[in-house]
């Protein structure tokens, strides 16, 4: 088992899971039924990747290992989501501004996963590539929408963007993981994608009649396992049924 | 005779040969208000029902049943969606129609007022209480009204997913660990009754259905209905090995029906009353999403207004 390998895995599939975890908490909830129904539809696009990952991470693991095991029962440390996917949804502005960042990243990260030397990393990318695309653009058209919008909208979604800004550092610093699936061309190189991403992002602000933000710090550690306090509420809540009656099947 | 008397004779004979009443069609004016309200309190009930549905999605216990429950969730949304738009075809207006639902003026099924404590009241509630949703359902797709009964030939394909899939759920609970088999008994036993209620009162209680069946809107009676879900639910459930918490259910050889016990008709209109342990939840977080959602509405159409200005100028 290549221990690198496995855990550059389990950051692609935490991140769909957690943000899957996260926007199945808007169903039934959304501010109109259409967009209920759109928020869903990328829920299931995220937990549908999740699931092809982390039956990948599984199949490195070995013996005993299935997707539900790595879903429900791990404990906090040893998911590698982005920290940003763990933050409360707070309200709709909110989450579609870290759609934004997390679609945009997601974006540029698959089209080069699309070359990944990683058959099944390949693979994924392959069928996930349009799903995100998709997702990419419809959440560029929600910020310029609610950022060209009226005068409440143009506050709230800027107050999200700069809110969120400081989690989005974390996506593009590289640590031995990234310069592993780097050098064995499984994964991009960080700096690339870094820097498409600013330029798309400050393209869509500008529509948007959105300022960028400029604060320099950035909060780090989620893909090395170290998060916030959200997490553990969100596995305290996902976790429970299994965990609870651990020699049951579903 | 006059005039409005025969042109109704002559939509009654049109109804009686089978024809499909189209949105341009001279109808009724009670037809077309008997339809509103029932279209648009099915569509609120799609919509109130993603609820005890939706309370699951972060708990369920395993990534392929949560993938499988929040398409489910989603559809109903959709279902909310084609009928709010059939009724907007006989007049009535979505905003109108959703606001009535949020201020508690209009009705939604009751059966969505009951909790769902358990992760088996998501197999307990796609068996029986979409099962239920398609008896009902498929009779309607043969509704006089065309755009009606061609939602409901939509919906219906779908519901029959989500019976499955409910069902599935119960397969593995009653074949699993003696917690999980105690689990799906005890959802059966809180949604067995409200699921018989769902078709309604019966049918010596119930005025105007003779008038809606005159005219082709329903095509069997609540009894009826009821009756035909009774019948094919009961084999489901002894397939499962769990028992229905009727005493009094008994075949009877000669009609070739099952007979059940007597429904606790003061429950059914306690609930309907608003005195369900949900009803109040229910309404809340559906105003809560229209209030918070306010904002975004705005600004969606705030856009889409300057857009359109922005391409007249560019027009010019
Ligand atoms: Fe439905
Ligand atoms: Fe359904």
């Amino acid at each position: 088992m290549d221990t690198k390998l496995l855990e550059y895995t389990l950051r692609l599939g935490d991140n769909a899971l957690i943000l899957g975890q996260r926007l199945v908490e808007w169903c039934g909830h959304g501010p109109v039924l259409e967009q209920d129904i759109a928020l869903s539809n990328i829920a299931l696009d995220q937990l549908g990747q999740a699931r092809m990952l982390l039956q990948y991470a599984a199949e490195q693991k070995g013996e005993g290992f299935t997707e539900d095991k790595l879903a429900f029962f791990r404990p906090e440390e040893e998911f590698k989501n982005a920290l940003i996917l763990e933050l409360p949804n707070e309200d709709w502005g909110f989450t579609l501004a870290r759609q934004f960042y997390f679609d945009t990243y997601n974006y540029f990260l698959y089209s080069e996963l699309l070359k990944s030397s990683d058959e099944n990393i390949k693979a994924i990318a392959q069928k996930a590539i349009k799903e995100i695309s998709y997702h990419a653009q419809w959440s560029a058209e929600w910020i310029i929408r609610l950022g060209d919008g009226t005068e409440e909208s143009h506050h709230r979604i800027q107050k999200s963007i700069d809110d969120l800004w400081e989690w989005t550092g974390e996506l593009f610093t590289k640590d031995e993981i990234d310069l592993f699936a780097e050098n064995d061309n499984i994964g991009p190189n960080l700096d690339v994608i870094k820097e498409n991403w600013h330029e798309k992002v400050s393209q869509i602000l500008e529509i948007a009649t959105l300022k960028k933000p400029e604060a320099e710090w950035m909060q780090s550690g989620g893909k090395q396992g170290s998060h916030t306090e959200y997490l553990g509420f969100i596995l305290a809540e996902m976790q429970s049924l299994p965990r609870m009656y651990p020699e049951a099947n579903w | 005779m006059t005039k409005e008397t025969s042109l109704e004779d002559r939509f009654q004979h049109y109804v009686d040969a089978e024809n499909k009443i189209e949105p341009k069609d001279w109808m009724p004016e009670k037809y077309r208000k008997t339809l509103i309200r029932q279209i648009s309190q099915h569509g609120h009930s799609e919509v109130v029902g993603m609820l005890p549905e939706a309370n699951w999605l972060t708990r369920a216990p395993s990534l392929r049943r949560k993938v499988a429950l929040l398409a489910k969730v989603q559809d109903e949304a959709g279902h909310g969606l084609y009928l709010y738009s059939a009724a907007e075809t006989l007049g009535a207006d979505r905003m109108d129609m959703v606001k009535d639902l949020l201020s508690g003026k209009a009705k939604y099924s009751s059966i969505f007022n009951y909790p769902t404590p358990s992760w088996a009241d998501m197999g307990a509630i796609g068996w029986l209480v979409d099962g239920a949703a398609i008896a009902n359902q498929v009779m309607l797709c043969r509704t006089s009204y065309g755009p009606y009964a061609r939602a409901m030939v939509k919906i219906c394909k779908e519901e029959s997913f989500h019976q499955r899939q409910g069902y599935e759920i119960m397969i593995s609970l009653a074949n699993g660990t003696p917690t999980q088999r105690k689990m799906a008994q005890d959802a059966l036993n809180r949604w067995w009754w409200p699921s018989l209620m769902m078709f309604g009162p019966t049918d010596d209680l119930s005025p105007n259905s003779a008038q809606s069946m005159k005219w082709k809107i329903k095509r069997k009676s609540n009894d009826e209905l009821r009756q035909e879900f009774i019948d094919k639910t009961v084999p489901q459930a002894e397939y499962l090995g769990l028992s229905i918490p009727d005493k009094d259910l008994k075949w009877n050889e000669e009609t070739k029906h099952y007979e059940h016990g007597e429904i606790e008709w003061t429950e059914f209109y306690d609930v309907i009353k608003g005195n369900g342990k949900c009803n109040k939840q229910r309404l809340i977080a559906r105003n809560k999403a229209h209030d918070n959602g306010e904002w975004i509405r705005e600004a969606a159409n705030a856009y889409a207004k300057k857009q359109s200005e922005r391409k007249k100028h560019q027009a010019a």
